[in-house]
């Protein structure tokens, strides 16, 4: 693991048992909730950050804008809450990247709603749909807005502060009793997107449904994932951002870092803490320390991206 | 569809009466959705049965038999109704939560 990310200065010794773990299990999992930095390794990172800025981007996902029940009737204000908090960062982030949900039911005046708020980051935003995108009679909505430019059911790629990003869908076609899907054509794209980049170019691939097996019973996972991640297995830097479980979890597993982001909607239970995925209904006083946004630093010298989620309050 | 149904309705209605039923009417069968599962997971009905899904999830769900039937998105509360004019083993799932499965057998 690299020196930097983790703070060599001052790094306690709990921290350093805790990266020791990483490293030597590769598929220790950190759940966190409510806690302002995802792991304690984020501190030093931020820490680091303040030292030499490097690009920042941000990650906002599941946003469900139209969701309007229990577990919290105001979608549309939450994410207005997480703009604002974006808009009053001190460092404005390079862009955005939205890992899908965008809304909850694909409605016309959902996504013009999402996009009314988005935009008053005034950032550019590189979107993945969700499932919770797709829903409309004839698919189009989710295309219309932000499928410009994209191969299949929108997946992508670009290059941003000497990182290249992919964008990958594995919301459809999705097979009964299975998992998230990119399919074959998604898969061969992605292999030929890579063909002829410097092994020591930082990789980041972002999707809604985590790319990793979170938990299956609950259908947190990608069928084909892990023939994604062999393409990508050679790189020295590999990050992976996902949405969809609405909490934050993480893990490292060789040269690969799982994130994924809290939603900006309403939270879900731990895998298997609940009979269900379902929004999870918390205390009103609690609800904004469960939603939020994550910021991502990368500085040319390090192997890891930082990773700091950020939630709404608390 | 509609005709079919009442036509359907009349042949299994009589069924109905014929049979030690323990359901009012063999064309009313209903499947919840709760807690992202099917509910009974598995169902077996005559010939002209109506089957009606109901949504009881704060999250949409569809209801999908590959080639068969595919219901719109079900937000909270909505419904979606097919009968079964045809025997046979129908495997259905959610196309948003593909783990979420269930199976009607029509005899």
């Amino acid at each position: 693991m690299s020196g930097h990310d983790h703070g060599e200065d001052g790094l306690s010794r709990r921290k350093v048992l805790e990266c020791m773990t990483w490293a030597g299990t590769g598929v220790l999992w950190t759940i966190t909730g409510g806690v302002p930095r995802s792991l304690g390794i984020i501190d030093s990172a931020q820490a680091a950050t303040a030292a030499a800025p490097g690009m920042t981007f941000l990650q906002i996902s599941d946003s469900h804008v139209g969701f309007d029940k229990l577990a919290n009737p105001n979608a549309l204000g939450t994410l207005e809450e997480a703009v604002n908090k974006i808009n009053a960062m001190p460092v404005k982030p390079s862009f955005m990247i939205h890992t899908g949900d965008i809304t909850h039911l694909s409605k016309a005046a959902e996504f013009d709603n999402a996009d009314r708020i988005i935009s008053q980051s005034k950032l550019d935003v590189h979107y993945v749909p969700g499932e919770h995108d797709f829903l409309d009679e004839d698919v189009k909505f989710y295309r219309e807005r932000y499928g410009r430019g994209t191969k299949g059911a929108g997946w992508y790629s670009f290059d941003a502060g000497g990182v290249h990003f992919i964008g990958l869908v594995n919301v459809v076609d999705l097979k009964a009793g299975g998992l998230g899907n990119l399919g074959a054509e998604q898969l061969a794209w992605l292999e030929d997107d890579l063909r002829g980049k410097s092994k020591s170019t930082p990789i980041v691939l972002f999707a809604h449904i985590p790319l990793w097996t979170v938990y299956p019973e609950w259908g947190w996972g990608t069928e084909d994932g892990a023939r994604a991640l062999d393409h990508v297995k050679g790189f020295g830097s590999v990050t992976v951002l996902n949405g969809h479980i609405h909490q934050v979890m993480q893990k490292v597993e060789g040269n690969v870092t799982f994130h994924t982001a809290r939603s900006t909607a309403f939270p879900q239970p731990a895998p298997g803490a609940a009979p269900s995925p379902g929004p999870m209904k918390v205390e009103d006083a609690k609800l904004r320390a469960m939603l939020g946004v994550a910021s991502i630093n990368f500085k040319q010298s390090e192997q890891r991206l930082a990773i700091i989620d950020t939630p709404l309050q608390g | 569809m509609k005709t079919l149904n009442r036509r359907d309705f009349g042949v299994a209605l009589a069924a109905a009466m014929l049979l030690p039923a323990t359901t009012a009417h063999a064309d009313d069968m209903e499947v919840h959705i709760d807690n992202f599962v099917f509910q009974p997971a598995e169902l077996r009905i005559k010939v002209g049965t109506t089957v009606t899904w109901t949504n009881r999830d704060d999250i949409p769900h569809t209801v999908v038999s590959a080639g068969k039937f595919r219901s719109k998105t079900l937000d909270t509360d909505d419904k979606f109704s097919f009968t079964f004019t045809n025997a046979g083993d129908y495997k259905y799932f959610c196309s948003l939560h593909p783990h979420m499965t269930g199976m009607i057998k029509v005899e």
